[in-house]
């Protein structure tokens, strides 16, 4: 991650992917869970919780949007930061923003404060999903620095079906890419949930190729006869998984990685190192040229 | 030309749909503050099936099964409900509607079939809800996907549920699902009847069996084919239209009643929130 990391064996990073079934319009209780859960991740020497997305909310929040909304800055999310302490904290909210705007936001916030938070651009409104009746899109894919994590970059479930948004991630170069989501099961005529397939094969990919530890976490429980099927996970830079948590049931799973994978996996792999990010951005400005003028 | 049967593969999971559809239950029933379900049980092949995801969701102890013959309900029906109870170990009443349906027809005695049908399943209905008064349980639906589409129930009747668990599963994956919970082989064998009258059966009122018209609605609605595709692979065009129709004329049985919209915020329609609101 950084040069420091060369010479001396890092420490393993303990991540606790907090897979957990946020209920539906109820902060408060929503809190007091986040609040449960990083205690018990802290008492396992987690340096990191990571919660789904819009986990202080649940999901189908609707009509709820503005009732439920916080600010990044708000007393909330202060009692969270507080309660987290030295672990770094991810977690899903309806972010007010100025002028009543409301987004699908996650934060990620270590030693005390919010250092970043990503609004979600992609905002399903097919099928059963119907987002951008209540929330504004993001226009931001933007990674950031963390002090003890290396580049991250984050993502919000249909972001990351977006080819668009992982290659951002790979030009950022990020360490660890985040993705938290809220991912309702379909498809049950194969050994497991249609989606909860395609999502591991998303992340397999991206980790390899980016060169990036994917973190995947996803909630559980149900909302109106929604299932979401849990199945969080670590893949390291080769694409295999570190750890998984179970499908359909809550869980606290720590997942340790060697930050000196990444190190490793980019010798054998050096993808980044041979981007031709310029020859990208060129490409792009040519069909953006002949598709808008 | 492939056909539609090489096409369209309606095999089920059934160990991943019975593990979803037992947690559904226990979750969707404890949010809105029970234990408990009620449900009708015919002894056909769907409420038989629920009686067993709820026996196995919520504990048998918990379960109330509400057998409700009419005069005229054929005695394997009750028979194979029976079954169910002893199979399963959920609790059970039976209660007979012949008198207040017949009291109630000594009125209208040219009443049709289908009148008589309905208002059976309406009984019932009312049936099903004092009961899950009196139980404190949920009343759980049975309506499969198949039914819904074609509208193949009664509005108020058979179609009024708390939650349903099998409303998404077709008739042909029902079946799968049946199988794989040990519903008794008598009931997996028997074909489908909604019993309303002697020797009804559900394929030979509707004019075709379920296994061609699962998957036409499977390829019609779930995967968006058009008129010309599906008759490409087989369907006849008179069966495409006649199940489009279905569809489209009994659209009135999922919905809520129409609102006259007058202010900004409407009831079901834009006044949104979700069902588990709150919890």
């Amino acid at each position: 991650m950084t040069a420091d990391d060369e010479q001396s064996p890092a420490r393993l990073l303990r991540i606790a992917l907090a897979q957990c079934s946020p209920a539906l319009g109820d902060v408060e209780r929503n809190l007091a869970l986040h609040l449960r859960l990083i205690e018990q991740a802290r008492s396992q020497q987690a340096d990191l919780v990571v919660f789904p997305e819009l986990s202080l909310t649940g999901y189908f929040v609707r009509d709820m949007t503005p009732d439920v909304a916080l600010e990044a800055g708000g007393p909330q999310i202060a009692r969270l930061l507080q309660a987290a302490g030295p672990t770094a904290l991810v977690c899903g909210f309806v972010e007010e923003a100025a002028r009543a705007r409301f987004f699908n936001s996650v934060l990620f916030a270590e030693g005390g404060r919010v250092v970043h938070v990503h609004r979600k651009v992609y905002l399903p409104t097919y099928g059963l999903f119907d987002e951008q009746r209540y929330f504004a899109a993001g226009d931001r894919i933007q990674a950031f620095d963390s002090a003890r994590f290396g580049r991250i970059g984050m993502l919000i479930c249909e972001d990351f079906w977006h080819l668009s948004a992982a290659a951002i991630m790979q030009a950022e170069e990020v360490d660890i890419l985040l993705c938290v989501s809220n991912s309702p099961a379909r498809g049950v005529d194969g050994p497991k949930v249609r989606t909860a397939e395609t999502y591991e094969n998303l992340c397999r990919a991206y980790a390899q190729l980016l060169g990036a530890v994917v973190i995947l976490v996803n909630r559980v429980g149900f909302e109106d006869g929604l299932c979401f099927w849990g199945g969080s996970m670590v893949v390291g830079p080769d694409g295999q998984i570190i750890a998984q948590a179970p499908f359909l049931d809550e869980s606290l799973t720590l997942a340790e990685f060697d930050p000196l994978e990444l190190r490793r996996a980019r010798i054998t792999t050096p993808l980044a190192r041979d981007e031709r990010l310029l020859t990208t951005i060129e490409e792009l400005v040519r069909i953006k040229r002949q598709r808008y003028s | 030309m492939m056909h539609s049967q090489q096409i369209v593969n309606l095999t089920i999971n059934a160990e991943l749909v019975a593990e979803i559809l037992r947690r559904f239950i226990r979750n969707e029933i404890r949010r809105a503050g029970f234990s408990r379900a009620v449900l009708g049980l015919s002894g056909g092949l769907d409420s038989s099936t629920v009686a067993l995801l709820a026996a196995e969701a919520l504990g048998p102890e918990n379960v109330l099964a509400v057998v409700m013959p009419y005069k005229t309900s054929s005695p394997a029906s009750l028979r194979d409900a029976q079954l169910v109870i002893a199979q399963t170990g959920v609790r059970s009443i039976e209660i007979s509607i012949t008198e207040q349906i017949d009291a109630y027809f000594a009125r209208f005695p040219d009443a049709s079939q289908l009148r008589l049908a309905n208002k059976c399943a309406r009984e019932r209905m009312t049936i099903l809800y004092d009961q899950s008064a009196a139980f404190e349980g949920l009343v759980l639906g049975t309506s499969n996907k198949s039914e819904l589409l074609l509208g193949y129930g009664t509005q108020y009747g058979d179609l009024a549920s708390a939650i349903n668990p099998v409303g998404d599963l077709y008739k042909t994956q029902l079946r799968q699902l049946a199988a794989y919970l040990g519903v008794p082989e008598p009931i997996l064998q028997k074909p489908p009847s909604g019993d309303l009258w002697v020797g009804q059966t559900d394929e030979g009122e509707l004019g075709f069996t379920y296994a061609e018209v699962d998957r036409l609605l499977y390829l019609m609605v779930d995967r968006r084919w058009r008129r010309a595709e599906l008759i490409e692979v087989g369907f006849a065009a008179e069966f495409v239209d006649r199940v489009a129709t279905l569809i489209r004329r009994n659209h009135y049985k999922r919905r809520m009643p129409v609102i006259a919209k007058l202010s900004h915020r409407t009831v079901d329609r834009d006044f949104r929130y979700a069902r588990d609101w709150g919890t």
